[in-house]
């Protein structure tokens, strides 16, 4: 233990998703020994980010105005919107320039041992922009995981009677990684090979 | 000993830090065991989908400071694409597999009848020749009977007078005869009783022939128990679908 404010910062960093007790304590002793125009650019940084980026009211990316890059581009196809887990699977995405059309963020994956219901997802959001009949296929990139595949699983089955086209990612995306660690021509491979999941193979 | 062989199922998995996994297993020899598994999230890995939740794996671990770390994983049987297809298999699965979890609270304790009993859930559940919810109650009432909290369905679990009963009472143990009977206790249909006590001894021809409203509510009872014994309910049990 450290005296008061020093473990407080350890504490609070430790909070961070992907930083361990020992990851902590380096952190807060690199920031100690750091110039204080560099913390302060730091601090300074983190409170701007809280107060201007917003998650877009359409698709729930990250976005500086109301809406997202990806939904406010004109050039977009609107026919189709591909389904992702998180706000960072879709510059996965975007790197692979396949995808015309637009998101959407579930906020995560279904996952009944954490907790993680349908309910806890964005998905009666995307129920409402299916509504009008403009949105044609639905690709479903969800991670190459169980969580995953079970998230499309009941998307598949929620989404199937609405009568738009249900694509799923190719496999070649290896199981049990992060949609974000496949290289490029893994992910764009998928997407050309996306095949229908609603209904049965003939 | 440096390294150590088992047979275990994946319970759970972790994220930690930029590629890796603690990953929780239930062993057959070494009861509840976590452990790392370096790089499982990169590309590169032939690790990761064998180490996937409801995987049966022949396992190494090397013996680390805090936690030990996966050398060599083989796998025997991986369950996890049969159930991720189909979602009442899934979240009845799941909540096989966090009560497995929660029945082995001591890291490291023995606990062979808790694993082979969920080896035979998870492969009932995959085989598909039962209806899943019931699979499911079956397995949570031979896991509370494994850990000691047997159920009565049919005789006094006060007195042991011969049944069937009326009475029923979850902090009571079960069925109350007429002496026995607490306040409060609940009266479910005799069928349900008759239903859970073949789900429990594995009469699985009566278990099939049982009409939903029976199933429901014997699903609620197994839950209450479930929920008594281990004081905090299960995240996952209301989450699965009873179809
Ligand atoms: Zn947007
Ligand atoms: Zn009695």
């Amino acid at each position: 233990m450290y005296e008061g404010v020093v473990q407080d910062l350890i504490d609070e960093l430790g909070r961070l998703p992907g930083i361990g007790p020992k990851g902590a304590q380096r952190i807060a002793f690199y920031i100690l020994q750091t110039d204080l125009a560099d913390v302060r650019r730091l601090a300074e940084l983190l409170l701007e980010v809280k107060e201007k980026v917003h998650f877009c009211v359409e698709c729930g990316n990250v976005a500086q105005e109301e809406r997202c890059r990806v939904c406010l581009d004109p050039r977009r196809d609107l026919t189709a919107i591909c389904v992702v887990e998180e706000p960072k699977d879709i510059v996965a995405i975007e790197r692979t320039r396949e995808f015309k059309g637009r998101y959407h963020v579930l906020g995560g994956a279904i996952s009944p041992i954490e907790g993680v219901g349908p309910d806890d997802l964005r998905i009666r959001e995307l129920m409402t922009r299916l509504a009008d009949g403009t949105v044609t296929e639905v690709i479903i990139a969800t991670d190459p995981n169980l969580e995953g595949e079970a998230t499309a699983t009941y998307l598949t089955r929620f989404l199937a009677p609405l009568g738009v086209a249900v694509t799923r990612l190719a496999s070649g995306l290896p199981v049990g990684g992060d949609l974000e660690y496949a290289d490029e021509v893994t992910l764009g491979r998928a997407f050309e090979g996306r095949r229908r999941v609603d209904r049965q193979a003939p | 000993m440096p390294v150590y062989r088992d047979e275990a199922i994946v319970l759970r998995v972790h994220k930690l830090g930029e590629a890796d996994r603690i990953v929780t297993f239930l062993t057959r020899g070494n009861g509840r065991v976590r452990a790392v598994a370096k790089g499982v999230r990169r590309t590169t890995s032939r690790f990761g989908a064998r180490l996937e939740p409801f995987s049966h794996v022949d396992i190494q671990f090397h013996v680390g400071r805090n936690l030990d770390t996966v050398t060599q994983v083989e796998a025997l049987e991986s369950h996890g694409p049969s159930l991720s297809s189909d979602y009442p298999r899934w979240t009845s699965g799941s909540a096989m597999l966090e009560t497995a979890e929660r029945m082995t609270p001591v890291e490291r304790e023995p606990a062979q009848q808790q694993f082979l009993l969920l080896v035979g859930g998870l492969r009932a559940l995959v085989a598909g020749e039962h209806a899943p919810s019931l699979v499911l109650d079956a397995y949570l009432l031979r896991s509370l009977a494994v850990a000691g909290w047997s159920p009565s369905f049919d005789a006094c679990a006060k007195c042991g007078e011969l049944g069937p009963h009326r009475a029923f009472s979850i902090t009571g143990g079960g069925a109350l005869c007429a002496e026995c009977r607490l306040p409060g206790s609940a009266s479910p249909g005799a069928e349900t009783l008759t239903l859970l006590g073949a789900l429990l001894s594995g009469d699985w021809a009566a278990a099939d022939a049982s009409d939903e409203r029976n199933r429901r509510e014997g699903s609620g009872l197994v839950a209450a128990f479930l929920t008594w014994h281990l004081e905090r309910g299960l995240r996952s049990l209301p989450l699965v679908e009873r179809s």
